[in-house]
């Protein structure tokens, strides 16, 4: 317990020390989060491998009400990626946003704030320290998204992000007070039996996906992710990509813990909502040409592979299938820590790129891999573990998804298996596309702009965070024997009966050696095909005309053209070009925008419909004080009227 | 008995209030209604405690010095001796007051009132301080007036509190003339930049900060 | 059914003989019956071994645009598909190494091999590989929810997620699993098409650039990395042959009748492909999707038979 504590203190207090000195500010608060780091996984490792867990509670104060925390292997494995990623993003902050940056204390205080609000968050067994958790990691949440509250794009983002999330932790409230009217009690624990399948527990399980799901990023409340993601400083959205959306699939893993018999629709509805959001997530992704934004939509799609598993794990616990349940929970939680892993690292990167660059617009870059060596490696461990291609972590925990549905095949006469399997195929190749043309552009070819040929390594403090979250992927990736134990204990956590053991479902030695083998082969072939070469100074084969410039390059919105143009009943892409009409060309121009259709296409149209109606009630405002008393006497007259009545 | 008396001469205050045109008699009467109920808890027959002359003794502090004092203040900033015409003319403000009082009369007949509630007056005499502190805020377009319809509005309030004045901690009472106090002090200041800023007290100019 | 542990290394060991060394025989033997059907006389059936050893021996050219991952591509290519050999069954005897969800594994490590293709074409910064890079992953997803959809009809069919036992299931001999094979069959047939660049979605021979998928993307490879290019194309050929025959073979139950049967599906497969690029012609870019969707509608439909 101390140990959580520690953590939770050394985190809150990390950007204090900042807040006085001149200098080292970063170091000192990189230092104190890596040490809360330290301590706080240590404690997570000690309760995963079977160690005692323990709880808390918190007696009402004048200040406060009654509280309760729980350190059980839930909470346990979700600190995990909270301590890590704050920790990275520290480090990678040192030289990211130093002192003289605008902000930069206010960031680290916030940064460090933000962690312990989580750490919270994670261990909460009360509704109300949950509440408390909650609304204080979205406000520092917010502050953090406009931390460059100079630019119009981030101010935006923030109020986006900050009523978004106030209209999901209303509906949070309105949630747990109809789940605690049928419990008696605010303490976290198991509902009675048949409250899952009356219509109050419907209607609470209503609330709870769409606070939930706000939170996650579940399309289609998904729509203040983009922009939020983007605005925000890159080891902040690392952060938020990487933990503060699995917050929201933390809910919905204690919810499915305070269930024992949920519906067979519950399972069906997040199997539904995981295709939508997956498919959609990458579709998007994939017109993006702002690569933070391109990430962030990535996120939405990674969210839906969650909750393709959580599904199945459902299905297969409400019919009684263990199989199904252990493999598609345990897929889908493990895919929340490798999300968080190369996610994360994704986002470290693209900030380095856009830091030596000055831009995010994909089409604006090119040839960076010889100028950044190191942050190309990183973002290529990073885009193939997202790929979830072998042999890394991506490709573990989708296997594990992909397991549970065909095992759900054979026996289930509902089509969830089938669309969960069609679905992950469909994500799995639209997100190849997706990465291919973000590495390819950003990092492969020729620098499509001066500022891209001008552009310059991170510094090493930026280079070993991701070389840390790098390794983590290889190493889930190569050896997930390792993980398989805190998975079991955290399914029998989730579900409190013993499943059957993850290592007896997948063959997991055979994946190491596998992957072993490939890269062994690969790294032969590599040497032998090295061995005949001759020449390196030859331009690229240009069919024997002028040598090609960098510009006549294939650019992100070309490559992803004709899978754009290949959905148009899903993505709206907005051209303007003016097209050449004569014989001889003259210049022009050619520009093409995607706008998110859930806030662009439907959002905001109905939104401003309805104020134009609403104009119609200006007519009470009308600026007088004595009328407005008046409203409030004649208010307070009907009311003492009511009453006597 | 005596107690009802009094009750009976803040109602009659409150038609004072409503007919009188000159700012200063508005204001001296206003102080008058706010002595008569700082003593009124002393007359209550609750016997002499020591929390109640405290409370008593700080009503009238306030209210018979404090307040009058700011608004001397404000006063002496702003040089207006007459209320202009008020949105309802005097006599029909004093016809909406006695109406005022007759519905409170019956309101409170109809309330229900907890068993064994000494001086059940006090519930119509609060009702009808409220409508007329009211009725002083809504109609009248100087600030100075208004302000003090907001202290009549407050008196009505502590009309109120009267009745539960054994039960009711300190806290709560001194919370209320927090309240006033502060009310008035901050409604001096804006009296004096409206009045700046519009040369003239009239709060109809407020407005044009309509959106 | 035990077998001895002898006979069964002899077996793994004779399918990975059979991937090494036979893999090239096979666009020796499509090119002469294309070349047969045209009344030509056309290129001896080993000549892709010359070639390659020809290659071999060539000093290679990288462009100056290039960095390391313009050799990833040909690695990728033949260390994939080599590790993908493992997981297919030969005939009707279970793979060298076959272990729940190894389907899976199989359509990943041929997503890894496309994946760093389409890296190591953009590498070169040329508009041609571009273009081909990007047709290349516009495809793919129609192709790889095909092959998914047809390993949930087999699953469902035969209740496993492992290679060996979707495509050995004697689930599938049934009369009432004939239509939905039939399909699975048809889907796949699309599929292995689509994935080896072969008329009608891609034309091998072409050196057009509007009209290059897979050739384009390889472009810039030569000497030894053009031969792992070359070899890698053969030995996809060999192994998603290895998944369509082991739907199509019959089980005899006699080891060595099943590996003779798979010899002689493979080099029947290989004419089969000869005949449809000689009689049919290129589709249209524009249709290649359709094509897919086909594909993809009729694996969906074997599926949808078995689950009403």
């Amino acid at each position: 317990m101390s140990l959580y504590w520690t953590a939770l203190l050394l985190s809150a207090l990390s950007g204090v020390p900042g807040l006085f000195t001149a200098r080292k500010g970063g170091t000192v608060s990189a230092a104190m989060l890596t040490l809360a780091a330290a301590c706080g996984l240590a404690e997570a490792a000690r309760v995963l491998s079977g160690g005692s867990r323990w709880a808390l509670q918190l007696p009402a104060t004048p200040l406060g009400a009654a509280g309760a925390l729980a350190f059980d292997p839930i909470a346990a494995f979700f600190l995990i990626p909270v301590l890590v990623l704050s920790a990275c993003g520290s480090i990678y902050g040192i030289r990211y946003w130093p002192d003289h940056h605008e902000n930069a204390r206010r960031l680290r205080l916030l940064l460090g704030l933000l962690t312990a609000f989580t750490a919270l968050l994670v261990a909460a067994a009360h509704m109300i320290t949950f509440l408390v958790a909650w609304e204080g990691m979205a406000i520092v949440a917010f502050f953090l998204v406009i931390t460059e509250d100079r630019e119009a794009a981030a101010r935006q983002a923030g109020w986006l992000y900050l009523i978004s999330t106030h209209v999901g932790t209303l509906c949070l409230f309105g949630a747990f007070a109809l789940t605690a009217g049928a419990t008696g009690t605010f303490q976290f624990g198991l509902l009675p039996a048949g409250f899952a399948t009356s219509a109050r527990g419907s209607a609470a399980f209503g609330l709870f996906l769409l606070s939930f799901g706000l939170k996650a990023g579940v399309l289609p409340l998904h729509y203040w992710l983009p922009s939020a993601h983007a605005a925000a400083p890159s080891h902040v959205s690392s952060f938020m990509s990487g933990v503060l959306i699995k917050t929201g699939i933390l809910g919905m893993i204690r919810l499915l813990s305070w269930v024992p018999d949920p519906p067979l629709w519950w399972g069906g509805t997040f199997v539904a909502l995981g295709a939508l959001s997956g498919i959609m997530g990458v579709a998007l992704a994939l017109g993006q040409h702002d690569l933070k934004r391109l990430l962030a939509y990535h996120s939405i799609e990674n969210i839906g592979i969650i909750l393709l598993g959580i599904g199945l794990g459902t299905l297969g616990r409400s019919t009684g299938h263990p199989a199904v349940m252990a493999l598609g929970y345990g897929g889908a939680m493990l895919h929340v820590l490798n999300h968080g892993l190369f996610k994360g690292l994704l986002f470290l990167s693209a900030g380095a790129v856009a830091q030596a660059t000055g831009t995010r617009n994909l089409d604006q870059m090119g040839g960076l891999a010889k100028a950044m060596p190191g942050t190309a490696r990183a973002f290529l461990v990073g885009a193939w573990a997202i790929c979830g291609l072998p042999p890394l972590n991506g490709f573990v925990s989708e296997l594990f998804i992909y397991l549970a549905a065909f095992q759900a095949l054979p026996w289930s006469r509902s089509p969830w298996p089938a669309l969960a399997l069609a679905a992950l195929a469909l994500i799995g190749a639209l997100a190849l596309a997706c990465f291919a043309k973000a590495y390819g552009i950003v990092f492969l070819g020729a620098p499509r702009s001066p500022a891209a040929a001008a552009a310059a390594e991170a510094p090493r403090s930026m280079r070993v965070p991701m070389g840390i979250l790098a390794l983590g992927c290889l190493l889930i990736g190569l050896a997930p024997g390792l993980a398989a134990p805190a998975l079991d204990r955290l399914l029998q956590a989730m579900t409190g009966r013993p499943a059957p053991p993850l290592a007896t479902l997948v063959t997991l030695p055979a994946l190491t050696a596998l992957a072993g083998l490939l890269l062994a082969l690969g790294l032969l072939l590599r040497r032998w095909a090295k061995r005949g070469a001759s020449a390196r100074d030859v331009p690229t084969w240009d069919c024997g005309f002028d040598p090609a410039t960098p510009r006549m390059q294939y650019t992100a919105s070309s490559f992803a053209d004709s899978l754009v143009s290949a959905m148009p009943w899903a993505l709206w892409p907005q051209v303007r070009w003016r097209k050449l009409t004569t014989l001889f060309p003259w210049p022009t121009r050619y520009e093409s925008h995607l706008p998110d259709p859930v806030l662009d296409g439907v959002g905001i149209p109905l939104l401003e419909r309805l104020a134009h109606r609403l104009e119609r009630l200006r007519f009470f405002q009308a600026g007088h004080l004595p009328i407005y008393l008046l409203y409030v006497m004649v208010t307070l007259f009907l009311l003492l009227l009511w009453t006597a009545v | 008995m005596f107690c009802d008396s009094l009750i009976a001469l803040t109602m009659l205050t409150n038609f004072a209030l409503v007919t009188t045109s000159r700012v200063a008699k508005v204001i001296q009467l206003a102080v008058l209604q706010g002595i008569i109920l700082g003593a009124l808890p002393l007359a209550m027959g609750l016997g002499v405690h020591p929390h109640i002359l405290a409370m008593a003794l700080c009503a009238v502090a306030v209210k018979g010095w404090f307040i009058p004092f700011l608004f001397r203040r404000a006063l002496r900033r702003v040089k207006t001796q007459r209320e202009v015409e008020p949105y309802i003319s005097y006599g029909a403000s004093v016809v909406c007051c006695a109406l005022g009082t007759a519905m409170s009369l019956m309101l409170a007949h109809s309330l229900p009132l907890a068993p064994g509630t000494t001086h059940p007056l006090l519930v119509p005499a609060g009702l009808a301080t409220l409508f007329t502190g009211s009725l002083l805020l809504v109609s009248r377009k100087k600030a100075l007036t208004q302000v003090v319809g907001y202290l009549v509005l407050e008196n009505g309030i502590y009309l109120f509190a009267l009745m539960l004045v054994e039960e009711m901690p300190l806290l709560v009472e001194a919370g209320i003339l927090l309240d006033l106090f502060v009310g008035i002090f901050v409604m001096g200041i804006v009296i004096n930049h409206i009045s700046i800023a519009f040369d003239s007290m009239e709060t109809h100019h407020l407005a044009k900060l309509r959106d | 059914m035990a077998e001895p542990v002898l006979i069964r290394s002899l077996h793994i060991l004779l399918q990975v003989l059979a991937v090494l060394a036979l893999s090239p025989l096979i666009p020796g033997l499509i090119n002469r019956v294309k070349a047969t059907l045209a009344g030509r006389t056309g290129p001896p059936v080993l000549q892709l071994y010359h070639d390659l050893a020809k290659l071999s021996g060539k000093a290679a050219l990288f462009s100056r645009t290039t960095t390391g991952m313009f050799l990833a591509g040909p690695v990728a290519t033949v260390a994939a598909v080599l590790v993908a050999s493992l997981l297919v069954p030969f005939g009707h005897l279970p793979a060298p190494i076959h272990f729940q969800g190894d389907a899976i594994l199989f359509i990943y490590l041929f997503g890894l091999a496309r994946f760093l293709t389409v890296l190591a074409a953009l590498d070169t910064g040329s508009s041609f590989e571009g273009m081909g890079s990007a047709r290349e992953v516009t495809f793919a997803p129609l192709a790889e929810l095909a092959i998914f959809l047809g390993f949930a009809a087999l699953a469902k069919a035969s209740g496993s997620a492992s290679l060996s036992d979707l495509l050995a299931s004697p689930g599938l001999a049934h009369a009432r699993s004939m239509a939905p094979s039939c399909l699975v069959l048809a889907g796949w047939a699309i599929v292995y098409l689509a994935e080896n660049s072969r008329i009608p979605v891609d034309d091998p021979n072409t050196h057009l650039e509007l009209t290059m998928i897979h050739e384009v993307m390889v472009l810039d490879h030569s000497g030894r990395p053009l031969a792992l290019v070359l070899y890698g194309a053969s030995l996809k050929l060999m192994v998603l042959g290895a998944l369509i025959l082991g739907l199509v073979l019959p089980r005899t139950g006699r080891p060595w009748l099943d590996w003779g049967a798979f010899g002689l599906g493979q080099m029947l497969l290989a004419a089969g492909v000869g005949v449809v690029e000689s009689v049919t012609s290129r589709l249209a870019m524009a249709k290649v999707p359709q094509f897919l969707m086909v594909g993809v509608l009729a694996s969906a439909f074997a599926f949808l038979i078995l689950l009403v």
